[in-house]
């Protein structure tokens, strides 16, 4: 077929930044939206606090809604204790966050749509939460995958269940986080895409029907915004239950 | 931050603005309880078909790796697959059962 076609893989395509000194080292535009990402969580912290308000202005409310909101996540779900990881889930929650809302806007890169940095992150989360586990209980900790009240016979199959149970651990908090991100922008190009097709092979028809993708795209950028919070929502408490786990044994 | 004595007369002001807009004292609980519940539940139905396959993924690849190892291609893979799923639904009932609040 003629015209135009969906390439919708090609917007996560890696390319360098930075110019020749970017290029030189490897600095990747995914990089680049990680290091926007950072820089923006300083400076809207910064110039959020920088009031230090009785009554807070807009920005200093935001941030401090975002700070209650993870230090409230952390407290109810990892319990006693659960403060001293609220700078590590803090972190988590708003750098996802940023990635995940940054990458919805155009010459942006949702570096959270590539699963080597959810997997990393997810992987670090998991040896974090296992060190911890080990950390506070020694060797202890294996009694994690041993059930308790069941009859010793069953035990040989029990164990491996629960091994893998918790090896899927970061599996499934990075393929969740990568597949939302990934699946939102593919479902936009092939909308957009599909626009430019309409309009080159059928003329004012196509520009008049091109007018329904164009709307359901509309609608997909409130659904990938929803998106976007929820799973570094859904990142930031997975985080905090696996850490309940570590610190609790249940 | 600024010293104790500004909160308290800024939360009288505050209630007595409440007051005297006819808004009486917030109700925080209730509404954050459903705000609570609507959050668990687009949780919820967020992780758990991901918390299925991905225990499943990790069990086969745990197999094929040890045929690799043992020479047994396939057994060990197929052994898992029971396994694996299994170790899935128990991601499930962690996820929703009792005692996950």
């Amino acid at each position: 077929m003629a015209g135009p076609s969906i390439d919708a893989l090609g917007q996560f395509r890696l390319t360098t930044g930075l110019g020749p000194l970017g290029a030189s080292v490897n600095f990747t535009n995914s990089n680049e939206a990680m290091l926007a990402a950072a820089v923006i969580i300083v400076i809207f912290f910064f110039v959020g606090l920088r009031a230090r308000a009785m009554i807070p202005g807009r920005t200093q409310a935001l941030v401090e809604i975002l700070y209650e909101f993870v230090r409230n996540m952390c407290v109810d779900t990892i319990g006693e204790g659960g403060l001293r990881y609220f700078p590590l889930v803090f972190t988590l929650f708003s750098f996802i966050l940023l990635g995940n809302l940054i990458g919805l806007f155009p010459y942006f890169f949702a570096f959270t749509s590539h699963i080597a940095v959810t997997l990393t992150l997810a992987l670090f989360v998991f040896l974090f939460s296992t060190g911890v586990g080990f950390y506070t209980h020694g060797l202890r900790f294996f009694k994690f995958f041993v059930p308790e009240g069941v009859p010793v016979w069953l035990l040989p199959l029990l164990v491996p269940i629960e091994i893998i149970s918790y090896l899927s651990r970061p599996v499934s908090l990075s393929v969740r986080l990568f597949a939302n991100m990934t699946a939102g922008h593919v479902m936009w190009e092939v909308f957009a895409g599909f626009m430019l097709m309409l309009t080159g092979s059928l003329g004012i028809l196509g520009i008049v029907a091109s007018i329904i993708p164009l709307g359901l795209n509309v609608a997909l950028v409130a659904l990938e915004l929803l998106v976007a919070g929820l799973q570094a929502y859904v990142f930031a408490i997975l985080t905090c239950l696996y850490l309940h786990d570590a610190v609790h044994m249940h | 931050m600024n010293d104790g004595r500004d909160k308290e007369s800024f939360e009288r002001r505050l209630a007595a603005a409440r007051d005297n807009a006819g808004l009486g004292q917030p109700k925080p609980n209730a509404a954050r309880k459903a705000a609570g519940e609507g959050q668990k539940a687009i949780n919820l139905a967020m992780r758990l078909g991901v918390e299925l396959v991905a225990a499943m993924v990790i069990a086969v690849v745990i197999g094929w790796g040890l045929d690799k190892l043992f020479h047994t291609s396939p057994w060990l893979m197929i052994c898992m697959v029971p396994v694996g799923m299994a170790a899935g639904l128990r991601n499930l009932i962690r996820a929703v059962g009792p005692g996950t609040g």
